[in-house]
């Protein structure tokens, strides 16, 4: 019976959790068009995040492609298929393993980053000093990180994929001794408009979930330095868990679209 | 004798000096918990009143609801005769600029530098200056009133607890404001700190002609600044007078914030 009891009351939270993170999203673009423009600060946030976020998404990426290749080499060797490498590896990387690792380092990276630096900021009486000042902190401090994740995931996805592409040329030309020239024309030949175009509209949903995420639990934070830290952890579990359902949806909508 | 002269006294005032702030009927609750029930207060023009109460009797709430950072149950709150309960947003950021607030932990944003700390608040109220106004100008006259000049580029984390007060206080002049409301202005602060800090609310009232409300439970802080007190228990305003008066009361619940 308390099982019960407890999983109807965590449903009941889920979803009001869903309903306050969608009045959050409302209200986000409604402030978007009105003034005044925080241009300055949107500018700091894209330089903070992307700067930030570039050498581990560069790591990770270049990791990506050497395991990737590694992995899937012998297999392909085994079949015959060796040449199909590249074509693989670039169309995997490009449609989902790119976007989805980059968006899930950044979730950890940047998520859990404005989570607790909101959070630290509510919890200091910082948010509510802005507003006795006559300031909009919804505006300065939620509006600009949303819309600097937003721009800045999908240039960290390109990053990130041409480095797991050349982490995977490494491999190739190690072992099966593939030229630069060669490995990239048979990449560049076996994506279509259709594996890009996408992958990039996927990576600015990736890139505004986790600037929503991380705002709503930072803005919203509990009293308390445990509140600070809850609201940075469960920004990134939260942001995780969205992240593959826009992924889902993102990949059953291109679908009906490849059908048409 | 004495008496029916403070009495004298007080009516004087409340006939010549007009009231910047009032609080009429005062009701806020959360859930079963009823922290004020009825509150009323006056601030006149270039007074100091302090309210005392003990540690969760409403001191703080009263305050946030004054300046809008929360939202009374029932009550009438009127600022320079505006009641901030019936208006608009645009119109209380408007207000807010005669409205200096002083946190309890001072709330200095912590990734700006003090210098950025001060202009902050000029960015939303640059009408309230010439068009020529001079932001450097602006900052520096208002740390020099709290003698901290020196620590115009320095960033919060490397301020003592006495020096964040000052800046707090600082950035709260910055926009020249009628009504400063204090928040525990001495707490966590050692003795010699506190009077240095109770000094320089006497010294900012007599420079800028303020009125000013102090939240606290500082005897002393009250003894040395409070023109009037009034004691908040059980959510209303339980006692009024000046600081001897209220020493000299019988009652019980008034004689517990005074004995040492």
């Amino acid at each position: 019976m308390s099982y019960q009891v407890s999983l109807t009351y965590n449903l009941k939270s889920f979803f009001v959790e869903i309903g306050e993170l969608s009045f959050f999203a409302g209200r986000f673009f409604k402030e978007l068009f009105k003034r005044p423009f925080e241009f300055k600060e949107l500018l700091r946030q894209c330089y903070f995040m992307g700067n930030k976020s570039l050498l581990l998404v560069a790591i990770t990426g270049f990791i990506i492609g050497l395991v990737l290749t590694l992995q899937t080499r012998p297999t392909l060797v085994e079949f015959g298929a060796a040449s199909w490498m590249p074509s693989m590896v670039g169309i995997s990387i490009v449609r989902e393993i790119g976007p989805m690792i980059t968006a899930l380092v950044c979730a950890g990276r940047i998520g859990s980053g404005i989570g607790a630096e909101l959070g630290s900021m509510r919890v200091t009486e910082q948010i509510d000093a802005m507003e006795v000042s006559g300031t909009n902190p919804f505006k300065y401090l939620v509006v600009t990180r949303i819309l600097a994740t937003t721009l800045m995931l999908p240039l960290l996805v390109i990053v990130g994929d041409a480095i797991a592409l050349y982490g995977s040329f490494l491999v190739e030309n190690l072992k099966g001794n593939v030229s630069f020239m060669l490995y990239f024309n048979q990449v560049f030949d076996a994506l279509e408009f259709g594996d890009i175009v996408p992958a990039t509209i996927k990576s600015f949903f990736f890139g505004f979930a986790i600037g929503l995420v991380g705002c709503f639990k930072g803005y919203y934070c509990k009293k308390g330095t445990a509140g600070v830290g809850k609201a940075a952890n469960s920004a990134v579990v939260f942001t995780s868990l969205l992240l593959f359902i826009i992924d889902f949806i993102a990949v059953f909508v291109a679908d009906i679209f490849y059908e048409l | 004798m004495r008496k029916e002269k403070d009495i004298a006294t007080i009516e004087r005032r409340e006939n010549d000096r007009s009231i910047v702030l009032q609080i009429k009927d005062l009701y806020k609750s959360f859930g079963d918990n009823h922290v004020l029930n009825g509150f009323n207060m006056k601030l006149y023009q270039g007074e100091n009143l302090v309210i005392m109460g003990k540690s969760g009797s409403g001191k703080s709430v009263m305050i946030k609801c004054l300046v809008g950072l929360m939202e009374a149950d029932k009550g009438i709150i009127s600022v320079m005769n505006k009641d901030i309960t019936q208006l608009d947003q645009n119109t209380m950021d408007d207000l807010r600029a005669d409205i200096g607030f002083l946190f309890q932990g001072s709330a200095l944003y912590d990734s700006m530098t003090v210098r950025e700390n001060l202009e902050f608040p000029l960015r939303r109220h640059t009408d309230k200056f010439n068009e020529d106004m001079d932001t450097d100008e602006l900052v520096e006259e208002a740390l020099n009133n709290v003698g901290l000049i020196d620590a115009i580029d320095l960033m919060p984390s490397e301020l003592s607890g006495g020096m964040k007060r000052r800046v707090a206080l600082a950035r709260t002049l910055i926009l020249k404001p009628k009504i400063i409301l204090y928040d525990e202005p001495t707490s966590g602060l050692d003795p010699i700190t506190a009077k240095e800090i109770i000094l320089l609310m006497q010294q900012i009232q007599e420079t800028y002609n303020t009125s000013a409300l102090i939240i606290t439970h500082d005897v002393d802080c009250a003894r040395v600044i409070a023109d009037r007190m009034i004691l908040l228990i059980d959510g209303i305003n339980y006692a009024e007078g000046n600081f001897k008066d209220l020493a000299a009361m019988d009652d019980p619940k008034v004689k517990a914030f005074f004995k040492h």
